[in-house]
């Protein structure tokens, strides 16, 4: 039982990373690296704020916004001076190594003993039975707010406009549009809710650490891919929904290997690998809209 | 009116790869002007759409839009103005939406792209209008993938969504070349009707000498980047297909090449 409600916390935590990813992979169609930055981003904000005594809540929001500037950044190197998608992202990434240890203080920053959104007077009055549940039960409003935003934000008009960019950019232009100014805009939205994502997880796990966003980039893409793909014949579903389930299962499958006997300290290999087996399934049983090899 | 003015375009200059297209173009057309242009292949014809549509910038000279310059204006700017639909039928329209986003997306142009509603109910009726006059059965397939749609339905789609709102320029390039001969007659005759109803400035590019002929009230031929004839009105409908014929055998002659 303890397995489960861990695979379910860190899936729907990571869900949130992973609708960032999918804003950039699937409907951008542009692969963005930053995110292995902006996720500790959103977790150094978020430690630095709550050590100060910020609001939880609060502080979950600016680590969103902390999220978007570094977004931002990497459109603006990559549409506005033309350096390659790939090399921006790793050009921000790296960078952010350094700004997020400026922001934490240090590499490694606990706040133990805050007030978080897990860990606060009003979830203390839970009866003793909830108390496994609390932090799915404040992870799961989250988690459902982000999907139906960004599902709604998509069927808008400004939404629309962003998924035509990744599907066909020249027809952009001929709307009358920049596919340059909406890829930032795409680029800032991912990357906001990836360092939102740290934010949440520096909150559950309690503490910040510089190394906590590596291979968030390969989790949130593997997670994409297995959701996308697994529900690809129930259309009915919306695209933000499957990608939420596709984390789930993702930390299932994780959570299986290491049940089986696979050390944890062998957990990159295993993604590393757990992703490029579900490319090569994905790529066989070629129908739905990712295109992963489109690394141009 | 249309001006293109003292146009210098080279390729790759300096290289051995340069490539004169145009020394001195001069051509202007005007308002409400349905123009074909035909030539062989590396004569400008494309090059031309492209430095007017701003795809391309001229090395010298410039292109005057109603007065106004917009040789230095960025590409998607003159879009609010102009309409493009491509040879290839998959450039013009998104081919994992539906053909109801895509309409609504071609709708909104020149409009805010704020956060209501992308697709607007109350527009499904004008756009199912539109869809019947094609007489594909389109206007049955609205909430269908467009990628799933056929060469020439892709392409009356990108007809459509290229004239949907008010422009005054239509650019055609091949539009008609990568189709079925049914289906390019089927969006020859709907451009012909959309032009003629919205009274649209066009320029059309073709490699069907027929169409050439039949559509347009001015016919162009380019030839390595200089205009070898140019005949409208009365002068263009006693034009027949032999008479461009013999021009494409005379300068095939020209350059040397046998046919």
């Amino acid at each position: 039982m303890t397995i489960l409600i861990g695979i379910f916390e860190q899936g729907l935590i990571y869900a949130v990373m992973a609708l960032g990813l999918y804003i950039t992979y699937v409907i951008l169609n542009l692969p963005d690296l930053t995110v292995d930055g902006s996720f500790p981003l959103g977790s150094a904000v978020c430690v630095a704020l709550i050590v100060t005594g910020v609001n939880p809540v609060l502080s979950l929001i600016i680590s969103f916004f902390a999220g978007v500037i570094a977004g931002i950044i990497t459109g603006i190197i990559h549409v506005k001076l033309g350096i390659r998608d790939l090399i921006s992202g790793i050009i921000v990434m790296t960078g952010l190594y350094t700004i997020n240890l400026l922001i934490a203080g240090k590499s490694n920053v606990p706040i133990f003993e805050a007030t978080t959104i897990f860990n606060n007077d009003l979830l203390k009055q839970l009866p003793e039975s909830f108390k496994p549940y609390r932090v799915l039960l404040v992870l799961i409003p989250i988690v459902i707010l982000c999907k139906i935003t960004l599902n709604r934000y998509l069927h808008t008009k400004s939404g629309l406009l962003l998924r035509s960019v990744g599907d066909n950019q020249n027809l952009i232009i001929t709307m009358a549009k920049d596919p340059g100014n909406m890829k930032i805009l795409g680029l800032a939205l991912a990357n906001g809710l990836v360092a939102l994502s740290g934010a949440i997880l520096a909150q559950q796990q309690r503490f910040f650490e510089a190394s906590q966003g590596t291979g968030t980039m390969v989790m949130g893409l593997a997670s994409v891919i297995i959701g996308i793909r697994l529900f690809a014949k129930i259309k009915s579903m919306s695209f933000p929904m499957k990608v939420v389930l596709g984390s789930i299962i993702y930390k299932a499958i994780v959570a299986i290997a290491i049940a089986l006997g696979l050390s944890a300290n062998s957990l990159k290999l295993i993604t590393a690998i757990l992703l490029l087996i579900i490319l090569l399934i994905s790529e066989h049983g070629k129908k739905g809209k990712v295109q992963v090899q489109q690394y141009d | 009116m249309l001006e293109l003015q003292n146009i210098m375009k080279c390729y790759n200059p300096g290289t051995v790869n340069e490539n004169l297209i145009f020394q001195d173009f001069n051509l202007s057309i005007p308002s409400g002007q349905f123009m074909t242009i035909i030539g062989s292949n590396g004569s400008g014809k494309t090059s031309m759409l492209n430095l007017i549509c701003g795809n391309i910038k001229p090395d010298r000279g410039q292109i005057i839009m109603d007065g106004e310059n917009t040789t230095n204006m960025a590409e998607h700017v003159r879009y609010k103005r102009m309409g493009r639909v491509f040879q290839d039928p998959a450039a013009g329209t998104c081919p994992s939406m539906t053909l109801l986003e895509n309409l609504s997306l071609a709708d909104n142009k020149n409009k805010a792209w704020n956060l209501t509603k992308a697709v607007e109910k109350q527009r499904i009726d004008f756009y199912r209008e539109k869809l019947k006059r094609v007489g594909l059965g389109l206007e049955n397939k609205l909430d269908e993938v467009v990628g799933s749609f056929s060469g020439g339905e892709r392409q009356a789609v990108a007809l459509l969504m290229a004239t949907i709102t008010p422009i005054d320029y239509l650019i055609l390039d091949e539009h008609t070349a990568a189709l079925d001969p049914k289906a390019a007659e089927t969006i020859m005759q709907l451009t012909a009707e959309i032009i003629q109803e919205q009274n649209l400035t066009t320029l059309m590019v073709t490699h069907n000498l027929n169409y050439a002929l039949e559509y347009g009230d001015r016919l162009i031929m380019l030839h390595q980047g200089e205009i070898l004839l140019d005949v409208c009105g009365q002068e263009k409908s006693k034009l027949k297909l032999n008479d461009l014929l013999n021009k494409f055998f005379e300068i095939s002659i020209e350059v040397g090449n046998a046919i």
